[in-house]
């Protein structure tokens, strides 16, 4: 199969831990014939810069926590076909939102004004705003698959990407739950 | 085999899910399933105590009737035909779930019952993949005043079960429930701290049948508490033994 015929796959990482990608990696040798099978367009994991038009899959972990994640996810859902929720905090914001009951002025001013810092400020250039609230990937772009998990075992990963591109709808709850 | 205790109390034949079935007129829906090995789900109701219908999750359908019934507390008839599992129920049920995890903050991967949990392991049966509601993330407290046991309010899902087996297997009745519908919350004597509690026999039976990471034992970190409800039936049985 030339490059032109296989599936475009990506994946992006939001505001997590990188651990839904750990656990990608994870999958071990068959990452060798998932690079059979699809043409890697863009990830953390690649050197590409944009996100290319055309994408088939992409897998988007983390939660939606900024204004930048929020611009990518827009962009980034007009160019793909099939948007994964990738683990817990793509699917419930999970973690990441754990600050939302405080509010974002209170939890700044914890961590970088009274957090006895030579110079105590809250940082406001060069890094993307926050969101007052963190929320998963669902309530700003439509959402086609949903993988639960802290973070999707690998072997869920394989089974439900396998599943995608052979053309079948994955029963992802027969594989994986919240906290998994 | 345990002898089986002989009543006079009428029986009632009727039908679940088209399987003709038939319960003691004093059972309800959800014990003449489970007798039959039909799955209803629950997360309120636990054997051994009072059933309160507050969890929503075992309502049943029956034939001729537009209302859904919770199975938990709603008795046999003569000739009802119930349905346990119509499309309509795993819509209402799925709905149920992702309201109770939108309410609070349900965090199962930093929860101390990360896989020995009721709410998470039903969410999955029910295939629940995701939550259609906002989050409303609240911001609640932890009572970590007693000595040997906590509760994080951020994980309880008001199912009365800490209530009712204080008041009625223990008798102590420390747990109550205080303020009205979202706001309502599980209290200890009058919404004093629970280290405090001059009722509390610190028996534990609460925390046990917790069926979520709300109550829990001190010093158990993520994941590391699971509960013990063996004591449960076989107090259940002493005492009924006794009353006979």
């Amino acid at each position: 199969m030339s490059a032109q015929d296989k599936p475009r796959f990506a994946t992006l990482w939001l505001d997590g831990c990188s651990g839904c990608h750990m656990s990608f990696l994870d999958m071990d040798e068959w990452l060798l014939d998932l690079a059979g099978q699809v043409e890697v367009v863009y990830s953390p994991l690649v050197d590409a810069k944009e996100f290319p038009d055309n994408v088939d899959i992409t897998l988007i972990e983390g939660a939606v926590a900024s204004r930048e994640d929020i611009e990518k996810l827009l962009k980034i859902r007009a160019r793909t076909k099939t948007l994964i929720a990738f683990g817990d905090c793509a699917v419930t914001a999970n973690v990441p939102s754990m600050r939302n009951p405080f509010g974002l002025e209170a939890v700044m001013k914890q961590v970088y004004l009274d957090s006895n810092a030579i110079q105590p400020q809250v940082p406001t250039v060069t890094v993307p705003e926050l969101l007052d609230r963190v929320v998963p990937v669902h309530r700003i772009v439509k959402v086609d698959v949903y993988i639960p998990g802290c973070p999707p075992s690998a072997a869920t990963i394989k089974s439900v990407v396998s599943e995608l591109l052979a053309g079948k709808k994955p029963d992802v709850m027969a594989l994986t739950r919240f906290g998994a | 085999m345990s002898p089986v205790p002989i009543t006079a109390e009428p029986v009632k034949t009727f039908k679940i899910d088209g399987q003709d079935v038939s319960a003691r007129e004093t059972e309800s829906i959800l014990q003449a399933a489970r007798a039959h090995n039909i799955d209803i789900p629950t997360l309120c109701h636990l054997e051994g105590l009072s059933s309160t219908g507050a969890c929503r999750l075992c309502m049943v359908e029956i034939k001729g009737s537009n209302k859904l019934l919770p199975a938990c507390v709603t008795r046999v008839q003569e000739g009802i035909e119930v349905v346990t599992n119509s499309e309509r129920l795993v819509k209402y049920r799925r709905m149920i779930m992702e309201l109770i995890f939108s309410e609070r903050n349900h965090v199962c991967a930093v929860c101390v019952v990360n896989g020995h949990c009721e709410l998470q392991s039903t969410a999955q049966k029910l295939g629940m993949d995701h939550v259609r509601y906002p989050y409303l993330n609240p911001q609640l407290d932890v009572d970590a005043s007693h000595e040997r046991f906590a509760i994080d309010h951020n994980r309880c899902i008001l199912c009365t079960r800490c209530v009712r087996v204080c008041d009625e297997i223990e008798t102590a009745h420390t747990w109550d429930v205080m303020g009205r519908g979202i706001g309502s919350k599980v209290i200890t004597d009058f919404n004093q701290p629970w280290g405090e509690s001059e009722t509390c026999t610190r028996c534990g039976k609460c925390v046990n049948v917790c069926p979520t990471g709300a109550l829990f034992e001190k010093g158990k970190s993520v994941a590391e508490m699971a509960k013990q409800r063996q004591f449960l039936p076989y107090l259940v049985s002493r005492r009924e033994a006794m009353i006979e």
